[in-house]
């Protein structure tokens, strides 16, 4: 029988290597098996480069549909300018207005242009002159879009006709030059990519030895809960991490979206994050059954966290009760941290408040979970 | 159907004729080897057939090929008269097959998983209504058609598993291993029903089984053994091969027979097989070897001839087969003598190391462990008997700490493990059932795990490691998930006793395991048992009980008997008892009778 140890730094010493040799072994069993080395990185890399080109909302190539019935002078030469932002695309130049309806019901047109006939005459003794845009309404977002940029055209239009210099507005973006969504969504992926791995890794972690019964067999180890607890949650963890910086260096190297903040503090907060989702996951884990109740538990609760992040949709644009919602979600705060370090550069000091919900959320997950470990029994 | 399509040639009553069957696997190793190795026999219409072998043997296999499920690699199968790997459609529309897991939908209640395979099986409606209520009734379940499936015990499950293979009368039935992991009650009812249904629909069976006691029931046994069938003939005819061979030894008074026991099985080359049974140990000597020269085994106690029976039989074509071969199983595990280096000191021999009083466990209001008590002194091996859900899986638990109690006092090495600090945790070890370890890493890397768990580490981890995987006969570099069944639970023993505790836990460990295994694991134990560690195992196999220095049976959550094997025998009806399944049978139905009267006088 190996003697008990007594004094304090010995007991430590034993207490973190029995740790040691528990994480050794969720590592060798994670990562032995050759599916599991592939199925832990290669999401994450394919998921970045969909990303990177899939979710794009910044307007390119808008298909839209030309009825000049001028043929004036000044009609072309708005036109010149719409086709000269390289944001709109012409699929259609038609004769009459009946042929306008067809085009956008079947979606081959985002809008339709109307430049009516007395647009020259009108404009040159100096009325309005309207010009008519119709637009898919179906795709609201992608429409609004569009049609603040045809009345930045006009806008510009009008101005340069009048020769005089009225209020301007000029756009500068901080954090962000050209609006590229692109900017906003990728930086947001570093953590919400990991979170859905880490916290089904977790999810799965205890429910997988219940399910084999090789949890028992932990459990009348002498390893205390906060042992196994900390020897299970520290793979998911690292895993989390190492799934974050593969998304990091394509976003950094690939993608090419500069980095303004400090590295050290960027993982400082994707640690704190990865804590929380990893102390949810072992929450659902040692409160499932099964595996399959812990990939469910996980599946109902990922959806959900994505949608109330604001990695897409901006939180302050949801009903009140959800917004609240939202402070116990980590994946809000931790996409947040990352936005605002890796985007603004932000300081500790700056998003701090970030941290608490985090540090709430792991603080109340991880004991529950130690305590369900030997209290929920089958 | 297909059925009348499929050529049909007049081979009459021959309900399977196989010529040079062969089947070819991937070892665990990668090695391709013969699961099955040209096999040539065939089975008469309207008998009952026993297929008997020891784990690997290929009776799954074998089956399964039957059924047209697996394609032969070579040779010709007829079942029915039909080529099976030409017309396996044809095949499975006349057979029922229950393989050993049977697929029962766990969430659908009894009589909606009766519907459903009614269903599968296309039975038309008229027929069902008479055909359920007949299942019904053999299997006793008209009262629980409402329960889930998955509510029912492990022998209701099997009945259910019969009821549902058999809602259609088929030509052949093919049964793998039905019995087990069910008590002897559930065992016996579900034998019955097989034989009520061979008489009246007068059915033709294959069976495979681990017990003797079932092949003995059948008008044929086929032993196989590494795929090849050593012998085709009736019960009487086979056990008739063992014939002069088999004595009966009394171990001197006041030992355990298990002790002598050991000294005969140590000894391959003269004795085949010895077991204890009764107190007493029975044995088969080699043919070539006459009793006298075993006097040195004996040391002088008395023996005496007995009758031979299918079981010796059976022990002499395997040992016969593996003769020459390479070691085997329980050979291996004699070397393991002096596993755990003789920690317990003598002067404590005789104290209680489990003391348990007025034990109970709840489950809501259903009653698992009820009013408990049992003391168990170091260095004895103790038996937790019992049929399925008689709670004594639920006590074991509540003993390593794995379940609360709901009331009464519980101490293991002085200590409640359950409230325990971690410390006192170091001084059990604990086999879970189903051997279960990490399957995807390597025997060492599960050992040092566990090394490591108990507080082992750096140079006395490996060497203890080193150790344990030479008296195991381990290979430290193979995959644990790729071990052959018996090494998973040589793996899994080495793990629990990796820090060479004083107190033993096992949960059902010989469950769904051969004959020749269990001798080798039961083997093990006594050595362990001969070093000083206590052993605390649960089993169903009654005849198990003769290793155990006492034992505990329960029954419905209630603890029926407790004592030495030979009192649990009194117990149960005096001497002309020496069969624990019998004792076992006597004292649960007693529990029941006794419970029963107990309910109308109230």
């Amino acid at each position: 029988m190996a003697p008990a140890p007594n004094r304090f730094p010995d007991r430590a010493v034993a207490w973190l290597a029995e740790v040691a040799f528990l994480f050794r072994k969720e590592v060798l069993a994670l990562f032995k098996d050759p599916a599991n080395r592939i199925i832990l990185f290669a999401p994450a890399f394919i998921q970045t480069l969909l990303f990177g080109y899939g979710a794009i909302l910044d307007l390119q190539h808008v298909p839209y549909a030309l009825l000049d019935q001028s043929r004036g002078q000044a009609a072309s030469e708005l036109i010149a300018r719409l086709d000269g932002t390289g944001v709109f695309s012409r699929q259609a130049t038609l004769n009459n207005t009946n042929q306008i309806a067809p085009l956008i019901d079947r979606q081959k047109v985002l809008m339709a242009i109307t430049i009516p006939a007395d647009f020259d005459r009108r404009l040159a003794s100096g009325e309005d002159a309207p010009v008519q845009v119709v637009f898919d309404g179906r795709n609201s977002t992608t429409a609004g879009s569009a049609a603040a940029y045809v009345a930045s055209v006009v806008q510009a239009f009008n101005a340069s006709r009048k020769g005089v210099q009225g209020v301007t507005v000029v756009r500068r973006a901080w954090f962000n030059p050209n609006l590229e969504s692109r900017w906003q969504i990728l930086p947001a992926m570093i953590a919400t990519l990991s979170m859905l791995q880490t916290m089904l890794l977790a999810a799965l972690s205890v429910a997988r030895e219940r399910e084999q019964g090789t949890f028992d067999q932990l459990l009348v180890t002498p390893m205390t809960p906060l042992q196994i607890l900390v020897g299970k949650a520290l793979p998911s963890i690292v895993v989390g991490l190492l799934q974050s910086t593969i998304v990091l260096l394509i976003v950094l190297l690939w993608f090419r979206v500069p980095m303004s903040g400090s590295p050290f503090l960027l993982y400082f907060g994707l640690l704190c994050f990865n804590i929380a989702s990893v102390g949810i996951g072992m929450t659902l884990s040692a409160f499932a059954l099964n595996m399959q109740q812990a990939m469910l538990f996980s599946f109902m609760l990922i959806m959900p966290l994505t949608l109330l992040s604001g990695m897409l949709t901006p939180i302050r644009n949801m009903p009140l009760v959800l917004q609240y919602v939202t402070y116990v979600n980590p994946l809000r705060f931790g996409v947040a941290i990352v936005r605002r370090v890796y985007l603004e550069g932000a300081g500790l000091g700056e998003i701090a408040p970030n941290f608490l919900p985090l540090l709430a959320v792991a603080a109340v997950t991880l004991p529950l979970s130690a305590w369900l470990f030997r209290h929920r029994l089958a | 159907m297909s059925t009348a399509a499929a050529p049909s040639d007049a081979v009459g009553d021959l309900t399977v004729a196989c010529e040079g069957l062969r089947k070819v696997f991937n070892g665990p190793d990668g090695k391709p080897f013969d699961a099955v190795h040209d096999l040539s026999f065939s089975l008469r219409a309207g008998t009952i057939s026993a297929l008997v072998g020891p784990d690997g043997a290929g009776k799954t296999t074998l089956m399964r090929m039957l059924t047209g499920l697996l394609k032969a690699d070579g040779g010709t199968l007829k079942v029915l008269g039909i080529d099976v790997a030409a017309h396996p459609q044809a095949v499975q529309d006349r057979i029922s097959y229950m393989p050993q897991r049977f697929g029962l939908y766990e969430d659908l209640s009894v009589q909606e998983n009766l519907d459903l395979y009614a269903d599968l099986h296309g039975v038309p409606q008229d027929v069902r209504a008479e055909r359920f209520k007949r299942m019904l009734e053999m299997t006793d379940m008209a009262r629980f058609t409402g329960r889930a499936a998955g509510n029912l015990s492990g022998g209701m499950k099997q009945k259910l598993g019969l009821a549902c293979t058999l809602v259609r009368v088929p030509d052949l039935l093919l049964l793998d291993e039905p019995s087990v992991g069910v008590d002897p009650l559930s065992r016996r009812d579900l034998w019955e029903i097989i034989e009520q249904l061979i008489e009246s629909d007068g059915l033709s069976v294959l069976v495979s089984t681990a017990y003797m006691d079932e092949a003995e029931r059948c008008d044929e046994v086929l032993v196989m053994d590494h795929g090849r069938l050593l012998a085709q003939d009736t019960p009487t005819e086979i056990t008739a091969r063992a014939r002069g061979l088999t004595y009966l030894a009394s171990p001197a008074p006041g030992t355990p027979a298990r002790d002598l026991q050991a000294r005969l099985i140590d000894a391959p080359d003269r004795v085949i097989d010895a077991v204890p049974r009764g107190g007493a140990v029975r044995f088969i000597r080699q043919p070539d070897t006459p009793v006298e020269r075993l006097g040195d085994l004996l040391q002088g106690r008395p023996v005496e001839e007995r009758g031979e029976e299918l079981e010796d039989a059976f022990m002499l074509l395997l040992r016969q087969h593996n003769a020459g071969g390479k070691p085997d199983a329980i050979h291996e595990a004699a070397s393991q003598d002096a596993l755990v280096s003789p920690a317990a000191p003598d002067q404590t021999e005789g104290e209680n190391v489990i003391h348990v009083r007025d034990l109970v466990r709840r489950f809501g209001d259903f009653t698992a462990v009820a009013n408990t008590s049992f003391d168990v002194r170091r260095g004895e091996i103790f038996g937790l008997l019992g049929p399925n859900g008689a709670g004594k899986t639920t006590t074991f638990r509540m003993l390593c700490g794995l379940l609360p109690a709901t009331s009464g006092t519980l101490e293991v090495a002085g200590v409640n493990l359950r409230r325990a600090r971690a410390e006192a945790r170091r001084r059990i070890g604990y086999v879970a059932q189903k051997f279960s370890l990490y399957a995807n890493i390597s025997v060492r890397e599960n050992l040092e795990f566990f090394g490591g768990a108990y507080g082992l580490r750096g140079p006395a981890l490996k060497q203890r490691v080193q150790t344990i995987v030479e008296q195991f006969g381990l290979d430290p570099a193979a995959t644990s998930g790729a071990l052959p069944h018996g090494y998973r639970q040589r793996l899994a023993m080495a793990a629990g006793l990796v820090h060479e505790p004083e107190i033993l836990f096992l949960d059902e460990p010989t469950s769904g395991i051969d004959p020749l295994a269990r001798r080798a694991f039961w083997r093990t134990i006594t050595s362990l048992s001969q070093s000083g560690v206590t052993v605390i195992v649960t089993t169903h196999f009654m005849e198990e009980a003769e290793y155990c220095d006492r034992i505990a049976i329960q029954d419905a959550g209630h603890m029926l008997a407790l004592g030495t094997p030979q009192e649990v025998r009194e117990q149960a009806g005096g001497d002309s008892v020496d069969d624990m399944n019998e004792a076992f049978i006597a004292i649960v139905e007693q529990g029941r009778a006794h419970d029963a009267e107990e309910k109308t006088a109230a």
